[in-house]
């Protein structure tokens, strides 16, 4: 298998990956990075969300070779400082409880935000009803969402 | 009783914390076993021998390391653990870290993370432990200054003598204290409620900015080095097993290194067998799965499916006599004599736990060693049944608990380890096994599926008279019991009671039976487990019993609660129920919902509560049913009564956690069995409640209390379905009756 050259939160990887390998099993197996997450692989849940060129995708079920000449940026490089407005309001309004969906959360809500940045709850929940919590957790990702919106107000 | 020595080096090495002079105390945590697991002899604590079982560190910069025994499952217990520990040492909370505690008999005891227990257990003991450990920071310090203890107190991570404003930080004096003898734990005083800093104060977890950033690690986030990844076919049926398989395709799959086939493994671990394919990812494991080729033999469940089930509750409900689980005076008789008789069936269907991370487990095999790294709420489980699959003695099995994906119950199965384990063993190498969703939709231990026929009475004053109940569900305790033990009714039913033997609505007559019905499906603990499905037969009832009495349904069960009494659990006569504070949680939500007031139309409001883990929860719903027969709920009110509070934040959180969560229970996901097989298989045939579907608005309101705490995890769960469908009734007249609600039962209705 001739090496895929993968541009991921700006630095430049190569992997030796069939390419009809889901990005999601690249990014985990093959480069180590795990904060994007495994939940259905179907793309019914969302918490394998990152962007492709800005774009939220579901990278359980994007091959790899989709990505080539792309931008992938997971949730490892939204900030390298948890200092993205979205992770500072995740923090502020403890969203998470176990945790597992919120990279996926997160990166969904980043690419609403490209596009919407004041979002009404309409649009938020337009968007988000893609990622499942099942620890329950929407209530504060909206208002976290709000919160990020208006520049870290709550 | 919380008791404190100073430990061996050999000891010291054990718990992981030894290294430079520090202050090291073991403590003792009793443990209220949680009853789930069948395979655990109750604890003989006769030994005079002082076995410690916590561990708390302090080092000489002032770190601060406790390990913890619970699981986090999301619920919070990284936080409220090392809170409990930081009020009574008055510690410097940025100092504090946590550690999960070892699987090593000797050392760490009966970990296992269930019955909503965490806080209710650790609450004093964690208390006292930090409070042994101030006493001899303050007696090192006084040694130092030659002063009274008593001259000195304590603030932030120091003591400081009180007099001279001297000062000296915790970890200088650590060493120091680490030579004093243990203080006698009968001199230690806790504080008092109103000196508290950190209990009863929103504090921010200490795992968010960890999961918030991807770097939180999940079971499936481990990697070993050598590892391979692993999938198992397992037969679709259970109790089927693979009667031949050609996997010359499979091991075509460019990455496949091995297909082997793995038996089954009996109760506790339940597992089903099947062919696992190995390889080197996880994508190469999957794609080699679906090139096998397997027949099944599927079994002697082969032909159950969910009608015949559902027919068969209701044949047994008609037959006399069940199993009487409790009775007192004669309901049926009451019941026949009374001027207005009621009589109702409930149906609620198996439910997944569908956590966000699937099962799944890795596990290296040596000759004489086994190591395991797991998202589990059961180490010592798995570490026990582990060890005796592999014939090891238990310290040669190390099991690593990692941060779980969710929870529920489902990991408190051993099942997935087990399963890793076998394909380690075969293949001789650190083996990853996933479970994808289908696996972990389809193989799952389900909570009950149940049928509940009630009947009362009510006289002319509207009091009840007589209360007969007949549960009919799929057994836990059959699942996991051995056969001369389900000789025993009692043992059968021993599961399925919680919140149906232990009803605090007043009747002089009263009968509960029970009987199990036959299935193949695994089923198991879901978070509140029988709670879940009795308290909405109760509530539900309750309900109708109001609308016969043509009274207000919160007025209703105002009056049939009666006066202030306290009622101890007829399974648990430790367990009280305390009328007072079950109607201060109702008479709370009421209020903050507005009760009473009026609602666009097409709009109702329904109330529930229930007692269950030492908390009093009660919801009120307020819902819309809209002309396609579809339901929206709007807002939820809830009021708490958990006892003395530890972190309202995380009440608060779970709260809210376990109205969606019991909403998708009763709203939009059920699993139907089809010929001896799980039909449903993802997010899209299991529905859960999204985000679009969520409550727009959730308030939660909480007793302010000294009691002792409360369970947090899962008592939220029971109330919120019977809310939902009293609310339904309240907006359209229309009774739901089984779960989930279906838009056809309220067209029909």
């Amino acid at each position: 298998m001739a090496p895929l050259s993968l541009t991921i939160n700006g630095k430049h990887y190569s992997a030796s990956v069939d390419p009809g390998t889901p990005i999601l099993w690249v990014l985990r197996d093959t480069l180590g990075l795990t904060g994007t997450k495994f939940g259905c692989g179907m793309a019914l849940c969302g918490a394998c969300t990152i962007h492709l060129d800005g774009e939220a995708v579901r990278s359980c079920m994007t091959p790899v070779s989709e990505a080539v000449g792309k931008k992938i940026t997971t949730i490892e490089g939204l900030s390298t400082d948890r200092s993205h407005p979205l992770q500072k309001a995740w923090m502020a309004q403890e969203v998470p409880q176990c945790g597992y969906c919120q990279s996926g959360q997160i990166m969904t809500a980043a690419a609403l935000l490209q596009k919407k940045p004041h979002p009404t709850d309409e649009e938020i929940d337009a968007a988000m009803s893609g990622n499942i919590c099942r620890c329950g957790t929407y209530l504060r990702i909206r208002a976290a969402i709000h919160q990020a919106a208006k520049g870290g107000a709550q | 009783m919380s008791r404190s020595l100073l430990v061996t080096r050999r000891t010291m090495l054990k718990t992981g914390l030894a290294g430079a002079p520090a202050l090291i105390l073991g403590f003792y945590l009793p443990r209220n076993l949680f009853s789930a697991s069948p395979t655990k002899s109750p604890t003989a604590k006769t030994s005079a021998v002082f076995s410690p079982n916590a561990w708390l560190r302090i080092d000489s910069r002032g770190g601060i390391t406790l390990l913890v025994e619970p699981a986090e499952i999301g619920q919070g217990v990284r936080t409220s653990m090392p809170m409990l520990l930081a009020e009574e040492l008055d510690a410097d909370w940025t100092k504090i870290k946590i550690q999960q505690a070892p699987t090593k008999p000797d050392i760490y005891k009966h970990l296992g993370t269930g019955g909503s227990s965490s806080v209710r257990e650790n609450y004093l003991p964690l208390r006292q432990a930090g409070a042994a450990a101030r006493a001899l920071l303050i007696t090192a310090a006084a040694q130092t200054w030659k002063v009274e203890p008593s001259a000195c107190h304590t603030a932030d991570g120091a003591v400081v003598h009180s007099a001279s404003k001297r000062r000296l930080t915790y970890g200088t004096l650590a060493e120091a204290a680490s030579k004093l003898p243990a203080p006698d734990p009968k001199k230690i005083s806790l504080k008092q409620p109103k000196d508290f800093r950190f209990l009863g104060k929103p504090v921010h977890r200490l795992d968010t900015p960890s999961k918030v950033d991807g770097s939180a690690k999940f079971g499936l986030d481990v990697k070993v080095p050598g590892m391979l990844y692993a999938v198992i076919a397992r037969c679709p049926t259970f109790g089927g097993k693979a009667v031949k398989f050609d996997d010359s395709k499979a091991k075509a799959v460019a990455g496949v290194h091995a297909v082997v086939q793995i038996n089954p493994v009996p109760s506790p671990a339940n597992t089903a067998g099947g062919v696992a394919v190995v390889a080197d990812s996880t994508w190469a494991a999957i794609k080699g799965r679906k090139a096998l080729q397997i027949d099944w033999d599927r079994g002697e469940n082969a032909s159950e499916n969910t009608a015949s089930m559902r027919k068969q509750m209701a044949e047994l409900a008609g037959k006399s006599p069940l199993y009487v689980a409790r009775t007192v005076g004669d309901a049926a008789s009451a019941i026949s004599k009374a001027p207005k008789k009621i009589e109702a069936v409930y149906e609620l269907p198996f439910q997944p736990h569908a956590t966000m991370e699937p099962m799944n487990c890795t596990a290296h095999v040596e000759k004489d060693r086994v190591e395991i790294w797991a998202p589990t709420q059961s180490p010592d489980w798995i570490q026990g049944v582990v060890a005796g699959l592999v014939q090891l003695n238990h310290e040669s099995v190390m099991v690593h608990e990692t941060l779980s994906g969710g929870g529920f119950g489902r990991r408190y199965q051993t099942d997935y380890a087990v399963e890793a384990v076998q394909v380690s063993k075969a293949v001789g190498k650190p083996v990853k096994l996933l479970w994808t969703r289908e696996d972990d939709m389809q193989h799952d231990f389900y909570r009950p599926a149940s049928y509940h026929r009630l009947s009362a009475g009510l006289d002319h004053q509207n009091k009840l008279v007589g209360w007969s109940r007949r549960i009919m569900s799929t057994s836990i305790r059959q699942i996991f019991a051995p056969p001369e033990a389900l000789k025993n009714p009692a043992t059968v039913a021993a599961q399925e009671l919680e919140g149906a033997v232990d009803v605090p609505y007043e009747s002089p007559n009263l009968q509960v039976e029970y009987s199990a019905v036959k299935s193949g499906v695994p089923r198991a603990w879901w978070r509140s487990v029988a709670c879940s499905f009795n308290s909405f037969a109760v509530e539900s009832f309750i309900d109708e019993l109001a609308a016969e009495a043509h009274l207000d349904p919160l007025d209703f069960r105002i009056k049939l609660l009666g006066g202030d009494r306290q009622l101890p659990n007829p399974r648990d006569k430790e367990d009280i129920l305390d009328t007072r504070r079950l109607r201060g949680v109702l008479a709370l939500a009421a209020e903050k919902s507005g009760w009473g007031k009026s609602l666009p139309q097409h709009w109702g409001r329904g109330i529930a509560a229930q007692y269950s883990f030492g908390s009093y929860i009660s919801h009120v719903a307020e819902v819309e049913v809209k002309p396609d027969h579809t339901v929206q709920v709007h807002r939820v009110v809830t009021a708490v009564d958990c006892g003395s509070i530890i972190n309202p934040d995380t009440i608060k959180a779970q709260m809210e956690s376990a109205v969606i969560f019991g909403l998708t229970a009763a709203m939009t996901g059920e699993i139907e069995v089809e010929n001896g097989a799980i039909k449903n298989g993802n997010f899209d045939d299991f529905p859960v409640v999204r985000m679009k579907q969520a409550p727009r608005r959730h308030e939660v309101y909480i007793v302010s209390s000294t009691e002792k705490p409360g369970g947090i995890g899962e008592p939220g769960v029971p109330p919120i379905a019977p809310a939902l469908t009293n609310a339904i009734y309240a907006a359209t007249g229309k009774r739901l009756r089984r779960l989930i609600i279906r838009p056809e039962d309220l067209k029909q209705a």
